[in-house]
């Protein structure tokens, strides 16, 4: 190997020899193979492999390993970054594609952080949510845009034929993520909690395991380019099914998992043979207008006979709003905006970092368009990419979203220390891998419990800012832009979100 | 004075008076209403709504608009002169006194749409009247339409409530309806056209409170049409109840049910039919709950209704004599003019309380 071809590793493992007792924990935990231990069990990193997942730094019980940045470093230049220069290394060396994991973690401006919301003082009373109700159940799904009643027999009578609903106990969504990028452990986890916390979980594109069968009431069943485990008995064992057009992390790219992380199981589950790379190319190969979407949806209604709502993903590109008011039109009864922060499994770099807009200003634009179409009653907003903690969902909701889908939190919460190796499949945390060694390391009792606790934890801190904003049910937050401030944001974004600037 | 019991003035101050066989009564009694209430107001807004003023052009829109200058005044008369046959229109009768000073140019117009007009535009003549309100309060600057109903009008302004109601000498009309409404404002400086009531057609609306879910309620009317520009969360009531009784045909109390809708925990707990239509309403008009804290006092040419928020967060007092029904911020000030009541309670939260005037007086 030529000097040209070497690569300085991106962190450093430090061990600290005298608190080390040698047990091996690390070197067992560690799914990359960057510890291993010698013949007198002395642990020797191999800092190039290392991708700072963290697992041994928490498993190791007398704290002994550090990772850090690797101590050499180069020129410094604001316009070359390390980055950069190793990423052109990198593709000299082998011609292809940069790949990565999980959502953009570049610096673009965060709109999220310039939104400020509101707080009730003396004309209109705070809520406190300990003492009154604090109401945020959601219904996913096509809403009429009036009622008809009729008064009989001394009450009042419904007219209308609703569309199909889904009630959520709070307005959230584990987001899409399919059986292969993450284990079936994940999967259950997600679906458990789903089922206890009264929301949603999300198949991704990856067929629905037999395992999961029992929380059809609690699953999206996802229908995307590869239709991989798709028949009518997967779109019955759902209480919603979305048709995927687009993700966040790469607009306009398809999936692909590749074939070592096809197992048995796999397999089965997404209908392809074992070992065979599952290409989801990004155009789906019956769907090249909004009329043969619509085409779609009309089957899988017709599949599922009406019973059950049918949703659009996209990503969030630049004329999102007439493209979300195509899809409302085709009679999807839900969208799902994807922004550019969104995760995933594996992306082109160049993809994840540079395609797509940010998720406030493609929700807000959305909701504007519809309502400008009177529309809006006809699909249920879900904003998906990069939502932090409950104050971000707070503003999405306030621009105009109904329900927000969380990817990158939930993984987090199941363990994910957002390392950006999901593509190697050899997750420390038993997440984003199919081996079975690491698989077992994520137990769904422990995990759907933590999902639970931030589900809750989330739910609680919407309450409270309702509260604070003098509002007790979650239909007033939802584009209620009065309630939002921003700060240092130019004209023409504020157009965009429809919010004064703060101070006014 | 004990500090626990020292009077803290603060709030609007609503007020409503009906006699339900249309017995009209002139506006002294509900002045007196409101002079009673004096402090929960503050000087920078004060307004009335009154039914049954008209007699003589019963069929006739009356259009009681306020200009801001004389150019403003020029350019609606034209949108009337071109769109309706006007049967009369005048200078709304005010004196000189000093509590009020700077008003615009008000004035009302007695009007029916030409006949052509709502044939072209294929509208009913409610809707068409909607529409030029919308028109003059968005297009044509320094025009506010107070009021557009039949026999009924709106008089306000920037001024305590007894003050305003001396301006437009109200004690020389005779309503069957009367309700007032006195001003604290807090979201907007008082400006003659954010005073209270605010209206559309026969709709009139005072409110106590402050709406926190306005910017929602007021996006999801646009989308059907109505143009909130007053710059004033009351604005949003009038028309919220316009769309969802006139124009969607709810019945009022199901409309109410919208506006302060009932709890999921109690809707969970109705008969099977009922929790259907319930969860549809929240459903289908989430976004037009009123949320935050309302004391409200509606009127049409048909009734007057009383409605809190959901969780009561303003004082609402209903009281009856007879054939009078009173509601009002204060029992004081219902006291004030009726001392011997047959009937005296505070409204429910969320629950309307509606009274009616007899079948043949707007006949």
């Amino acid at each position: 190997m030529s000097v040209l071809d070497k690569l300085l590793p991106e962190f450093f493992i430090k061990v600290d020899r005298d608190l080390c007792i040698k047990c091996g924990q690390c070197v067992n935990n560690c799914g990359f193979s960057a510890l291993l231990q010698d013949k007198d069990k002395n642990v020797k990193p191999i800092h190039e492999k290392c991708v700072a997942c963290q697992r041994c730094m928490f498993v190791c019980p007398t704290r002994a390993i550090q990772i850090m940045k690797f101590p050499g470093t180069q020129k410094h230049n604001d316009y070359w970054n390390p980055e950069y220069i190793s990423n052109i290394k990198k593709q000299a060396n082998t011609g292809g594609i940069l790949l990565t994991a999980a959502g953009t973690d570049k610096l673009h401006p965060i709109i999220f952080d310039r939104l400020f919301l509101d707080a009730c003082q003396v004309t209109n009373p705070s809520i406190d949510p300990l003492r009154e109700p604090m109401e945020i159940i959601s219904y996913l799904g096509e809403k009429p845009i009036d009622i008809a009643i009729e008064f009989k027999d001394n009450s009042y009578i419904l007219k209308n034929k609703l569309k199909p609903n889904i009630k959520l106990s709070s307005p959230i969504i584990f987001a899409a993520m399919s059986y292969g990028a993450i284990s079936l452990n994940a999967h259950k986890s997600l679906a458990r909690a789903a089922r206890e916390c009264g929301i949603l979980m999300n198949t991704g594109e990856g067929g629905l395991h037999k395992d999961l069968y029992e929380y059809a009431d609690n699953i999206i069943v996802q229908v995307a380019s590869g239709r991989f485990g798709v028949d009518p008995d997967y779109l019955k064992r759902a209480a919603a099914i979305e048709i995927k057009v687009g993700q966040g992390a790469k607009p306009g790219i398809g999936g692909h998992l590749p074939g070592y992380k096809v197992d048995d199981e796999v397999s089965s589950t997404r209908m392809i043979p074992k070992g065979t790379d599952a290409l989801s190319p990004a155009p789906h190969h019956d769907i090249y207008s909004i009329e043969d979407l619509a085409q779609l949806i009309t089957s899988l209604k017709e599949a599922t006979d009406y019973s059950k709502p049918v949703g659009v993903k996209i990503a969030a590109v630049h004329n999102v709003a007439a493209i979300a008011s195509g899809v409302a039109r085709a009679d999807a009864d839900y969208i799902v905006i994807d922004g550019f922060r969104g995760g995933t499994g594996a992306a082109p770099t160049m993809i994840r970092d540079h395609i797509g807009i940010p998720i406030e200003l493609a929700i807000a634009a959305v909701d504007d368009r519809l309502r400008k179409e009177k529309i809006r009653n006809k699909v249920s907003i879900v904003a998906a990419g990069g939502i932090r903690h409950a104050a971000d969902m707070t503003k999405i909701l306030a621009l105009g979203a109904d329900f927000v889908t969380i990817g990158t939190a939930s993984l987090i919460a199941m363990g994910c220390t957002l390392c950006q190796k999901c593509y190697t499949g050899n997750c420390s945390w038993g997440i984003a891998t199919q081996r079975p060694d690491l698989v077992d390391r994520l137990n769904p009792d422990e995990v759907s419990k933590k999902l639970v606790n931030l589900i809750r934890g989330w739910s609680l801190e919407l309450k409270e800012i309702m509260g604070a904003l003098g509002i007790n049910a979650i239909e007033s937050l939802i584009g209620n832009r009065e309630r939002l401030r921003a700060l240092e944001l130019s004209k023409e974004t504020l157009d965009v979100l429809g919010v004064k600037p703060a101070g006014r | 004075m004990i500090p626990a019991l020292e009077h803290i003035p603060s709030g609007c101050a609503a007020a409503g008076i009906m006699n339900k066989s249309g017995i009209r009564i002139s506006g002294d009694a509900i002045m007196d209403m409101m002079s009673v209430m004096h402090s929960r107001s503050n000087g920078l807004g004060g307004g009335f709504a009154a039914y049954g003023i008209y007699p003589e052009t019963p069929d006739n829109y009356c259009l009681h608009i306020m200009f801001d200058t004389e150019s403003a005044k020029r350019e609606v008369d034209s949108l009337i002169e071109e769109n309706f046959i006007v049967e009369r229109q005048e200078r709304i009768p005010t004196k000189i006194i000093n509590e009020i000073k700077d008003p615009p140019l008000l004035w009302r117009y007695f009007v029916l749409p030409k006949p052509e007009k709502l044939v072209a535009k294929n509208m009913h003549a409610d809707d068409f009247v909607v529409k030029l309100v919308m028109l003059v309060n968005t297009r044509i600057p320094g025009s506010y339409v107070n009021s557009s109903g039949k026999n009924m009008g709106v008089f306000k302004g920037v001024g305590y409530p007894e003050d305003i109601g001396r301006f437009f000498m109200l004690e020389k009309y005779g309503a069957y309806i009367w309700t007032a409404h006195g001003r604290f404002p807090t979201n907007t400086p008082g400006w003659w056209a954010g005073a209270h009531p605010f209206s559309i057609l026969d709709w009139t609306v005072v409110h106590n409170g402050e709406i926190s879910s306005y910017g929602i309620n007021k996006r999801f009317l646009e989308t059907y049409g109505y143009e909130c520009v007053l710059l004033t969360d009351t604005e949003v009531i009038a028309y919220t109840f316009d769309l969802l009784v006139r124009k969607h045909g709810l019945p009022l109390d199901i409309a109410c049910n919208v506006v302060a809708s009932k709890f999921w925990k109690d809707i969970e707990l109705m008969p099977e039919e009922e929790k259907r239509l319930h969860t549809a309403l929240r459903m289908t008009y989430g976004n037009l709950l009123l949320n935050g804290p309302f004391a409200i006092i509606v009127a049409t040419n048909n009734y007057m209704m009383g409605l809190n928020d959901r969780i009561k967060l303003r004082p609402l007092v209903y009281g009856k004599k007879g054939e009078f029904s009173y509601l009002a911020s204060e029992e004081s000030s219902i006291r004030k003019v009726e001392g011997n009541l047959d009937d005296v309670y505070s409204l429910v939260a969320g629950k309307p309380l509606k009274v009616e005037v007899n079948k043949d007086v707007c006949a």
